[in-house]
């Protein structure tokens, strides 16, 4: 007697029954459902609350500071580029709060806000075991990375935008609005000011979201997220480090953080876009790369977590 | 012995032999497989296939080992093993989570992976205990869980988790944040999410896990009303009792080989069958069987005595074999031993479960 014989023996009208009950499976072709689940995870926890307020509060100190030290008063005769050139025009223009605010969290806060979320992306839910229970769904692992990293993207617009607004909001209160002194020198209007600046936080988002890609790779590689995210952290950290060593011009180019400050850039008369191009492709690149990585390695991965 | 339980041991691994549950090979054996609604695709009249399913893990470790499931619609299927025996990686592999390093499986008819799309929304899975986000409520980690299934209607869905928490016992602890959950309420919860839509077979690894007895005896009244409205439950455990109490088949894992599969009233069959004498004179007992021709006589000692309830005496067992009861009783008082009792040893799954693996409940290396 096989097995099967052994074992073909079961009285059947019970899950003939059942079978009979149960309507074909029907999935919807596209629905927002997953993903809005994706990012009420992604804010309702505290942690990433307590990150966005951090963001937030640099802006905030950097205008009251600038307002109440008396330094860069009278500036604007620069256009030094930089930070310092930023700061002095801060005293007559609101709107470059916000670019200051930008450019100090640039190196750290902002490539952590991201790295936090992409890290936890993959390497959380592992963590946790609730990896399994969603492949199980079952969520196919494509569609699974594919929310995964439209939640990353929506977490870096949020930041990018998050520090942007506030310096703004901060400073057009405390210094108002006027005629914005671009860096080549000529002067445009607030509204053409603002403008700007979004292209710069356009700019920003798409360079941090490569940098999401690969914090979504290396969440694939680990069950640890905090780990994930100290790693990605650490390559921006060296990757910026490389970037000042002069002997390493050779490599500067290939860097991912190397067009990130860029962004000045945006704020000449005409836009130069020597860097920005270049910035813009190295992120598209970067971008692709990882997130081919990410696909390859999460979709042949045995989940034992 | 163990070529007797080979009668139904099917983890040989030859791929010669016929692929469980494929009509084409099983049908002209002249079975009748299942009801006649049931015919059709591959895998049919089984709710879980699996033909030299094996993984080996990265460091050369075979965690499961050529193994052929074949679970029947309707069933209880017991999955019994120790801990470390490839319970767990079997489940994963079934499900999609691990790929196997050979052999394929189905469940519900549809190959996995392949199919697991179509598949998996009619199967709840209960895998290596519960997981949830610990910040998260109950109700709101079975709502993540709900809008990431595309077959989800999200216009039932606040009604169809109430339902689930209800059915598990969990409705007044449903606000409540899954990291202040004690482990039996994790357990439910686990069960809750494997209940949220209507399932034709669940996969429950362990689910009494963590549970105090009166959870336990919840959960298996659960497993066995789920049965009987005709879901196929597929129950992994390492605990005989569980299997006795509520399974109709059992499997039996074994360092990674699924050692012996049948109906559980089968298996309970296929034991050696031993017979025990009692009396003041074991030595003449034991000369008496042996000049018989018994193997595997053994003279107990007192303990046994209470256990039967006649007073005195020592408990002589031995393997009937191939004698009859009554030529034995008959050499026995031709021998002139002082018989106080006689009878089978009753047979336990334990007594089953060592015969097969050689070994008891201890954890697989």
């Amino acid at each position: 007697m096989s097995a099967a014989e052994a074992l073909s023996q079961v009285p059947s009208d019970a899950s003939a029954v059942a079978r009979q009950e149960l309507p074909p499976v029907r999935s919807r072709r596209l629905s927002t459902r997953f993903l809005r689940s994706e990012v009420k995870l992604i804010y309702g926890r505290r942690r990433n609350i307590a990150g966005m307020a951090v963001l937030a509060v640099v802006p905030i100190i950097i205008a009251f500071a600038v307002r109440y030290s008396g330094s860069g008063r009278g500036g604007g005769g620069g256009g030094g580029g930089g930070e310092g050139g930023f700061i002095g025009q801060a005293t007559n223009n609101g709107l470059f709060v916000g670019l200051v605010a930008l450019t100090v969290e640039l190196p750290l806060f902002l490539p952590l806000a991201v790295a936090v979320v992409a890290g936890d992306a993959v390497a959380g839910e592992a963590n946790v075991g609730t990896l399994r229970y969603l492949l199980a769904r079952p969520v196919q692992r494509t569609r699974l990375l594919a929310v995964k990293y439209l939640g990353v993207l929506i977490a870096t617009v949020t930041a990018v935008l998050l520090v942007a607004v506030v310096g703004v909001g901060f400073g057009l209160a405390l210094f108002g609005a006027g005629p914005v002194t671009l860096l080549s020198g000529t002067q445009v209007s607030t509204a053409v000011g603002l403008f700007r600046l979004l292209l710069v936080c356009g700019y920003l988002v798409i360079c941090l979201a490569a940098f999401g890609a690969v914090g979504l790779f290396v969440s694939t590689l680990t069950e640890q997220p905090i780990g994930a995210t100290i790693a990605v952290v650490g390559l921006a950290l060296l990757s910026q480090i490389l970037d000042s060593v002069t002997q390493l011009s050779a490599i500067h180019p290939y860097l991912p953080t190397h067009y990130w400050l860029s962004f000045g850039d945006l704020l000449r008369d005409p836009i130069s876009t020597d860097q920005i191009v270049p910035g813009i492709v190295s992120a598209v690149v970067y971008g692709a790369i990882f997130l081919a990585a990410a696909w390859a390695r999460f979709g042949s991965k045995d989940i034992t977590s | 012995m163990t070529s007797q339980a080979g009668t139904s041991v099917s983890a040989a691994p030859h791929a010669a032999s016929p692929t469980i549950g494929d009509p084409a090979t099983v049908g002209p054996a002249g079975l009748p497989l299942q009801s006649a609604a049931m015919a059709g695709s591959s895998g049919d009249g089984f709710a879980v296939t699996s033909d030299g399913l094996t993984k080996r893990f990265r460091g050369g470790q075979v965690a499961v080992d050529h193994i052929a499931l074949a679970v029947p619609h309707g069933a209880v299927y017991g999955f019994l093993g120790p801990n470390g025996s490839g319970k767990t990686t079997t489940i994963r592999m079934l499900l999609g989570l691990v790929r196997p390093t050979a052999g394929t499986s189905t469940l519900l008819g549809g190959r996995i992976p392949e199919d697991s799309q179509r598949v998996l929304p009619r199967v709840g899975a209960l895998v290596e205990g519960p997981a949830f986000h610990p910040y998260l409520s109950g109700r709101d980690n079975l709502r993540r869980l709900d809008a990431a299934d595309r077959t989800a209607d999200p216009a039932t869905c606040t009604e169809r988790i109430s339902g689930a928490l209800d059915r598990v016992g969990l409705g007044a602890a449903a606000g409540k944040r899954f990291r202040n959950y004690s482990l039996g309420m994790r357990q439910r919860l686990g069960i809750a999410a494997a209940l949220l839509q209507p399932r034709q077979l669940l996969i429950l690894d362990e689910p009494t896990n963590g549970l105090d007895p009166q959870g336990t005896r919840e959960v298996r009244s659960l497993v066995t009303d789920l049965a009987a409205s005709g879901v196929t439950v597929l129950l992994s455990t390492h605990l005989l009792s569980e299997v006795e109490q509520i399974c109709t088949h059992v499997g039996v894992m074994h360092v990674g080989k699924l050692v012996a599969q049948s109906r559980l009233t089968d298996l309970r069959s296929q034991t050696a069958q031993r017979i025990r004498v009692q009396t003041v004179r074991p030595e003449l007992a034991v000369a008496s069987l042996t000049r018989l021709g018994l193997d595997d006589v053994v003279a107990a000692g007192a303990r046994a005595s209470a256990d039967h309830g006649v007073a005195g005496g020592v408990e002589v067992t031995a393997l009937l074999g191939g004698a009859k009861p009554e030529a034995v009783i008959a050499a026995l008082v031709h021998d002139e031993v002082p018989v106080l009792a006689f009878g089978p040893v009753p047979v336990n799954l334990e007594d089953v479960f060592v015969t097969l693996t050689g070994e008891g409940f201890g954890v697989s290396g």
